[in-house]
């Protein structure tokens, strides 16, 4: 089985304004794809529609052939664009909270990545600076062994240097078989990482392209091509 | 030779470009085992799909041969080395004419410069 999710015609209203608007999306195994658009275009209500967050009015997402559900998520790792684990727990206690959780969590993984970090597996996430509580997220999200991870935003508060870490991380910690899909205003520092991207557009998909055919094609970079469409 | 990466051409394109100067350079040795897919791709910090691609155009001029146990290693086939650092000389001779010729320079002043650029370099 190759495709990993897929979107059929889907649409999500919030009280009568259309944030997703008939959406149809197939995403393959083994590529890392990312959702690319400007604010309010409907990519965090795309994933959080993925992750079972929210209930599509019209349409469907299947992942592994299953609706959004207990058996998806198992399947899914994923990354919100806003944090929700308690502030005043240690890394080391969200680390074994999450090797409860989900079958899939590889602690010595978890650990090596917070080493090369360098972060403190007994320091409570509220002393963290903002940029050290995202890293500490995103180890937890790729420390599982997924087959697809949804990443919100992955890298907007990270600095330079442990941003090449994280893209590193993301390399090569995922499999043939998983996906990434991640959603990023950072389009510069994360496209050569990627295989495809897709441009939403006040909800629905302006573009889908491999970044190489945008390459060859457009003879420019997709930051480039961005600007561009997505011209103010 | 590290990795940079233009962000307005074929990003595999640019990568067997590099591959094929590390090799015709020496720094890839004749013989050698290459780094996994993965590892390039992460050194590169490009997606490792893209690195298999330029590896397996690169095998397919025959640079990089696979040996099915044991991974991707260059080629032991001198003249081949050396027909493609050739080519690569060309492809910079044929971009710096281009640019001469944009700032005005007819072939004989291009050759007269080129020739007093190379004294020098030998004083």
């Amino acid at each position: 089985m190759n495709i990993i999710l897929e979107c059929e015609s889907l649409t999500k209203k919030y009280n009568g304004f259309t944030a997703l608007s008939d959406v149809n999306l197939t995403f393959e195994r083994g590529k890392i794809i990312g959702l690319l658009g400007p604010n309010g275009s409907g990519k965090t209500t795309l994933i959080k529609l993925i992750n079972g967050l929210l209930v599509p009015d019209n349409g469907k997402i299947r992942i592994n052939n299953m609706e959004p559900g207990v058996e998806t998520k198992k399947a899914v790792s994923y990354l919100p664009d806003k944090t929700y684990l308690n502030d005043w727990m240690k890394t080391k206690d969200i680390i074994d909270f999450f090797g409860d959780f989900y079958l899939d969590f590889d602690k010595v993984k978890a650990y090596e990545m917070l080493k090369r970090l360098n972060i403190n597996a007994n320091d409570r996430l509220k002393t963290m600076s903002k940029g050290t509580k995202e890293k500490v997220q995103l180890i937890l999200v790729m420390s599982r062994n997924a087959d697809l991870y949804c990443l919100d935003e992955p890298i907007g508060g990270v600095d330079p240097a442990s941003r090449e870490y994280i893209l590193n991380t993301i390399i090569s910690n995922y499999n043939e078989n998983a996906s990434v899909l991640l959603s990023t205003h950072l389009i510069s520092d994360i496209e050569n990482v990627l295989d495809d991207v897709i441009f939403l557009q006040n909800g629905k998909v302006a573009m889908t392209s491999s970044v190489e055919d945008i390459r060859t094609n457009h003879g420019k970079s997709v930051d480039a091509l961005f600007r561009e469409v997505f011209k103010c | 030779m590290a990795w940079e990466l233009k962000s307005d051409r074929s990003i595999y394109l640019q990568l067997m470009e590099y591959i094929q100067r590390r090799i015709v350079s020496g720094e890839y040795q004749s013989g050698d085992k290459l780094p996994s897919v993965r590892e390039l791709a992460a050194d590169a910090e490009v997606n490792p799909n893209t690195m298999q691609k330029a590896l397996a155009e690169l095998e397919r001029g025959g640079l990089i041969y696979t040996n099915r146990t044991s991974g991707r290693f260059i080629t032991q086939d001198e003249a081949l080395i050396q027909e493609t650092k050739h080519a690569l000389a060309k492809d910079q001779l044929s971009d710096f004419l281009e640019k001469m010729k944009q700032l005005g320079f007819v072939n004989k002043d291009i050759k007269n410069i080129l020739l007093e650029a190379v004294k020098e370099l030998e004083q």
